[in-house]
């Protein structure tokens, strides 16, 4: 329970299936700030306090269990890594796929529960197989099974998301029927462990400037410097501080981040387009595919792509049918069909073969 | 589900033991009556008899003169008033008194404001160390005074201790400060009411006690000073409290607390001999059940209704959980704002590992405590360490990962 109203009703739902909840609330910080600042939610004592008051008005135990180093480990440190690699991770993914679905679900288990229990959009079934298949929320502008995709079946087996077959609002309405104080609190979002939610200055602060050129992608010229390339995204526009514009006026996009270097690559729109994506670390939810047509969403909340998805043990290819663009190494590729959620890997290379010889 | 306000098996007095009903009957007869213990008319002046009365009854209770007795917020608010105003005191006095000797395993209360002081006034702390059993290193202290006495501001040593019960030799600090003319606080909130305390035989020229810890209401304490000591005043105001200490007189709390306070005085022989004979046959039971377990602090100078114990390979949160969810409640060591378990720094100045301070349970018998109670924990802690091992095992005490992989 971070808090939240999210998980607040997801408890509350639980219960009311009648199964006997524990609230948890999940210390992520070894020196938690009192207060709550900006929108992140779920990492301050008053968050604590909130998910207390939650549980007793739902009428549930409660209590706090410090998962500061594991997090560290796992997810903190994992972010700072992938970005000194060049790459573009996703810390909630990875905290789901470490921490909550990982060493909590691991622990509660040990203690003799039966299921981990969040506030996560996505809907489970099980099918006649026995196996739990992973769906898309009913409310697609809410859905998270991109950040679960890294469940696996062992996971999804010990796993409830009350909240899948509704929208947000409904959920609201709930939480105030319900006489949760939580109801109308803002939305987390943001990464919860940077604290001002500024990530470029945050990353500069724990690997240094990382400052180097910014180049053209055809002609290697260098139009200029940058501060540091941690504040860099792959797809970016704003920000590059370019003082000569293209030949053809066309604005410039950053291709490519070279970490060790610093080099930030940019070229023109047409040159981040993406239809073939190469992926590692794959996990499936339930048995692997061979081959699949079907979709992928490269990030939280990104498009749908179809796409035909081959897997060879550990190597996913992806030839995505409807192109991307600005896809950086590091992303999660969340493989679906339909609306079912097959599995996932780490997007190694993204490139573009339509047009060429 | 058991009513989480009416735990069936209460093992946690060391935090809060019950109200004695002398007490409940002698805050409720105040309740409904009017009148400041401050203004000058007939209800004004019969409330300040309540709280004379109340003052003379501790007085007499800890072997102190009533004029001694300032009451307070309870024992948070007596330690920094001790604590504070002692240092201010002496160093307007003398600006060389600047040091503050102190163990490494006083309650926060004492520990943060002595930090504060440090941070924020050019207090110079100093620790002592405490042997294995949680015990002060005297010759430390003696040691720490000898280098420059004239630059000690003063000593504070709890009496016992919260956590694991150990008794500190309070008599063997006064010896060693006064030899040097430097005043003693001490902390007695754990001690009154279970071991002998008796202010002026003690020497001690300032001692902490607090109501809720001997069967009286919250938020209501005192700081026994000796007259002749000087304390500077934290809150300023009407001077209600011997101009030491001001706000409105609560007089209600006032009276239930030295309701409890003669009641748990008065009976505290039968009540140390009836409450450490439970104690034994809990620590007893749980080890006949868990043979590994380990009793920690003093085996014999501890507090009667004290048994801390390590349960090697458990989370000691994990074992209050699984005991709470059986209707036990107990505690992992003093209680923190963001239930945050941290290893206590008690255990780590013992010399315990990080692993062990994070392992051990608190259970606190107190005067409402019965043979049931110690059945119903020797039933329950065979499966319950069982399961909080395994889990122990996943959550980062000798970490493997199952499944993340």
């Amino acid at each position: 329970m971070s808090g939240g109203v999210d998980s607040a009703v997801a408890a509350a739902r639980a219960a009311e299936a009648g199964h006997e909840v524990t609230g948890i609330h999940l210390a992520l910080s070894r020196n938690p700030k009192s207060y709550r600042t900006g929108a992140r939610g779920c990492c301050t004592i008053e968050d604590s306090n909130d998910a207390r008051r939650a549980a007793d008005v739902i009428g549930i135990p409660f209590y706090v269990w410090d998962m500061s180093d594991r997090f560290h480990e796992d997810v903190v440190e994992d972010f700072m890594s992938e970005y000194a690699s060049g790459r573009t991770p996703n810390p909630c993914l990875r905290c789901n796929e470490k921490i909550k679905f990982a060493a909590v679900l691991e622990r509660a288990l040990a203690l003799g529960f039966d299921a981990v229990a969040t506030g996560h959009y996505a809907r489970l079934v099980t099918g006649d197989d026995g196996v739990v298949q992973m769906h898309r929320a009913v409310d697609h502008g809410k859905d998270q099974s991109y950040v679960l995709g890294v469940l696996t079946q062992e996971q999804l087996a010990h796993s409830l998301f009350p909240l899948g077959d509704s929208p947000k609002s409904a959920i609201r309405l709930e939480a105030e029927a319900r006489g949760l104080s939580v109801a109308q609190k803002p939305d987390s979002h943001d990464i919860c462990f940077i604290s001002d939610g500024d990530t470029g200055g945050w990353l500069r602060e724990k690997l240094g400037s990382g400052a180097g050129d910014v180049v053209d992608h055809e002609s290697g010229e260098v139009l200029g410097q940058h501060e540091g390339s941690f504040g860099f995204t792959i797809g970016q526009r704003k920000g590059l501080r370019i003082g000569r514009p293209t030949a053809d006026g066309q604005p410039r996009y950053v291709l490519d981040i070279e970490p060790v270097s610093g080099t930030v690559t940019v070229g023109p729109r047409a040159a981040l387009t993406v239809d073939r994506i190469e992926g590692i670390r794959p996990r499936w939810c339930g048995t692997p595919p061979e081959r699949l047509e079907g979709s992928v969403q490269l990030r939280a909340h990104g498009d749908e792509h179809r796409a035909v998805v081959t897997v060879d043990g550990d190597a996913v290819s992806v030839e995505l049918l409807d192109a991307a663009q600005g896809i950086a190494p590091g992303q999660a590729a969340v493989i679906y069909d339909g609306s079912r959620v097959v599995g996932s890997c780490t997007i190694s290379a993204a490139r573009r073969t339509a047009g060429e010889a | 589900m058991t009513d989480p306000t009416r735990p069936a098996v209460y093992l946690d007095h060391a935090a809060s033991t019950p109200m004695y009903d002398e007490a409940v009957a002698a805050i409720t007869r105040q309740l409904t009556q009017v009148g400041n213990a401050s203004s000058l008319h007939a209800p004004g002046r019969a409330a300040r008899r309540t709280v004379e009365e109340s003052r003379e009854t501790i007085a007499r209770a800890l072997g102190a003169r009533p004029g001694e007795v300032v009451f307070t917020s309870g024992g948070t608010e007596s330690d920094n008033l001790a604590l504070k105003g002692l240092f201010w005191s002496r160093r307007d006095a003398d600006p060389r008194r600047v040091r503050i000797l102190s163990s490494a395993v006083e309650h926060h209360a004492v520990l943060d404001a002595l930090h504060w002081l440090a941070d924020h006034e050019g207090a110079e702390l100093e620790l002592l160390p405490v042997d294995r059993l949680g015990r002060l290193d005297v010759d430390a202290l003696r040691d720490s005074l000898a280098r420059d006495p004239g630059s000690v501001a003063l000593v504070s040593v709890m009496w016992a201790n919260n956590e694991v019960g150990t008794l500190q030799p309070v008599a063997d600090v006064v010896a060693a400060a006064h030899a040097h003319d430097v005043p003693v606080h001490t902390d007695a909130v754990q001690a009154v009411g279970q071991v002998p305390v008796d202010f002026a035989s003690s020497g001690v020229d300032a001692l902490t006690l607090t109501a809720h810890k001997l069967g009286g209401p919250y938020g209501v304490g005192a700081l026994v000073v000796r007259r002749e000591v000087d304390v500077t005043p934290l809150l300023h105001g009407g001077g209600q409290e011997r101009d030491v200490r001001s706000g409105t007189i609560d007089v209600p709390a006032i009276a239930g607390f030295a309701a409890a306070v003669e009641v748990a005085v008065g009976r505290q022989a039968e009540h140390a001999l009836a409450v450490s004979a439970l104690r034994d046959d809990l620590v007893a039971a749980v080890q006949a059940q868990v043979p590994d377990a380990v009793l920690n602090g003093d085996p014999v100078d501890r507090l009667p209704g004290n048994a801390h114990l390590t349960f090697p390979g458990c989370e000691g949160d994990s074992l209050l959980m699984l005991l709470d969810a059986r209707g036990i409640a107990c505690s992992t060591g003093s209680a923190c704002s963001a239930g945050v378990p941290q290893p206590s720094h008690v255990l780590l100045a013992m010399g315990c590992g990080e692993e062990q301070a994070r392992s051990s349970l608190r259970f606190s018998l107190g005067h409402t405590s019965t043979g049931a109670d110690v059945e119903a924990l020797r039933a329950a802690i065979a499966p319950v360490v069982e399961r909080a091992r395994a889990a122990g095992v996943v959550s980062g005490l000798g970490a493997s990962k199952k499944i993340a992989g």
